[in-house]
């Protein structure tokens, strides 16, 4: 299989380098339909990594990389169930989603988020589980969680924790505030950044660098350094389907799924 | 360094080209939301913009509620 169209992200593979689009509009909220076709690439990956080097995730749609999480999608059905039925549905949806980036985060390919525009919360976290990311100046970082009471769940603490230095990590998830590229390549967030519209080009650069070396010692290397925090991962999930729990997650989705402010992403 | 009056007329500038509404249109007072039509989306896409021109980093919060240019306008110059 060298390429796939989905509902909400299509690939292609082409001289050894894998190139995955998001493109469910608006902006590539990752809910049931962007999971499966997810589930689907994860499938394939075992036949992929044998004929190419690198992989390149990026965004079809103009608002960005990724909004993150389907919280419209989550607060229906959550809205209409018993709190046990919605906390079971959270937890097989993380556990999958969970299974999908931690096989992409460890993937023998060179793995690369080519970011422009929004990169919210589970979109954020996607990004974290790739090697590399290579930004436009007007991409956007931010983890927004804590304003529904929740702390990311897509691996997003632990895969930041591994990358970069605690303080920011805190000031990033306690203030809940965006950052630009720039101060993401600043504090080693990412890795390049390019004139808005450029990250794509760049991300294609760097993976035709990257095919032109040895498969298995770019694996020994990214195995080397970027180990799996298995540990913190499970209890990621654990904690957030406990602070599911608490009226406060709720009410926090219902008002951003109604909420018309000009920052939403705000408490 | 800027002045208040100098930092204002950048952010104008700036929004009259970015988001194609006419210069001559666009006063210190206005609120950005309604005289440029932004969704929430643009507005951190002006943030962004906003950050990358003045070389500043903005914290969404500090710019939270804020609507008008000379409003927005302090915030950046508070640090430059």
């Amino acid at each position: 299989m060298k390429e796939f169209k989905g509902n909400s992200l299509s690939w292609h593979l082409a001289d050894g380098v894998i190139e995955m689009a998001f493109d469910r509009a608006p902006a590539n909220e990752i809910g049931l339909a962007m999971l499966d076709d997810l589930e689907q690439f994860i499938v394939a990956l075992p036949d992929l990594e044998s004929r190419a080097s690198a992989l390149i995730i990026y965004s079809k749609q103009k608002a960005g990389f990724s909004a993150g999480a389907d919280l419209r999608e989550l607060y229906t059905l959550a809205k209409d169930t018993d709190l046990a039925t919605a906390v079971k549905g959270v937890r097989e949806f993380l556990e999958q989603i969970h299974a999908v980036l931690n096989r992409l985060d460890t993937s023998p390919l060179t793995t690369i988020a080519a970011v422009h525009g929004v990169c919210f919360g589970g979109g954020f976290e996607l990004a974290l589980a790739c090697d590399l990311i290579i930004a436009d100046k007007m991409a956007r970082f931010c983890f927004p969680e804590l304003r529904l009471g929740l702390i990311p769940g897509f691996g997003g603490i632990p895969r930041l924790k591994r990358d970069i230095g605690n303080g920011v990590v805190r000031d990033l998830l306690l203030t809940g505030r965006s950052i630009n590229a720039t101060k993401a390549l600043s504090i080693g967030l990412a890795s390049q950044v390019g004139a808005e519209g450029e990250a794509l080009r760049l991300a294609r650069a760097t993976a035709a660098q990257v095919t032109k070396f040895d498969r298995r010692a770019s694996a020994a290397a990214k195995r080397f350094i970027k180990p799996l925090p298995a540990s913190e991962l499970r209890n990621e999930i654990d904690v957030f389907c406990e602070l599911f729990t608490q009226p406060a997650v709720m009410r926090g989705l219902r008002k951003f799924v109604e909420s018309t402010d000009a920052m939403p992403y705000l408490p | 360094m800027n002045t208040i009056e100098q930092t204002t007329e950048e952010i104008l500038d700036l929004a009259a080209t970015h988001f194609k509404v006419p210069r001559a249109g666009l006063q210190a007072s206005d609120d950005f939301y309604k005289k440029l039509g932004i969704d929430s989306l643009q507005a951190l896409e002006l943030l962004t913009r906003l950050e990358n021109h003045f070389d500043v980093e903005l914290p969404d919060y500090e710019v939270q509620g804020v609507s008008d240019f000379h409003t927005l306008a302090t915030r950046i110059q508070a640090r430059l």
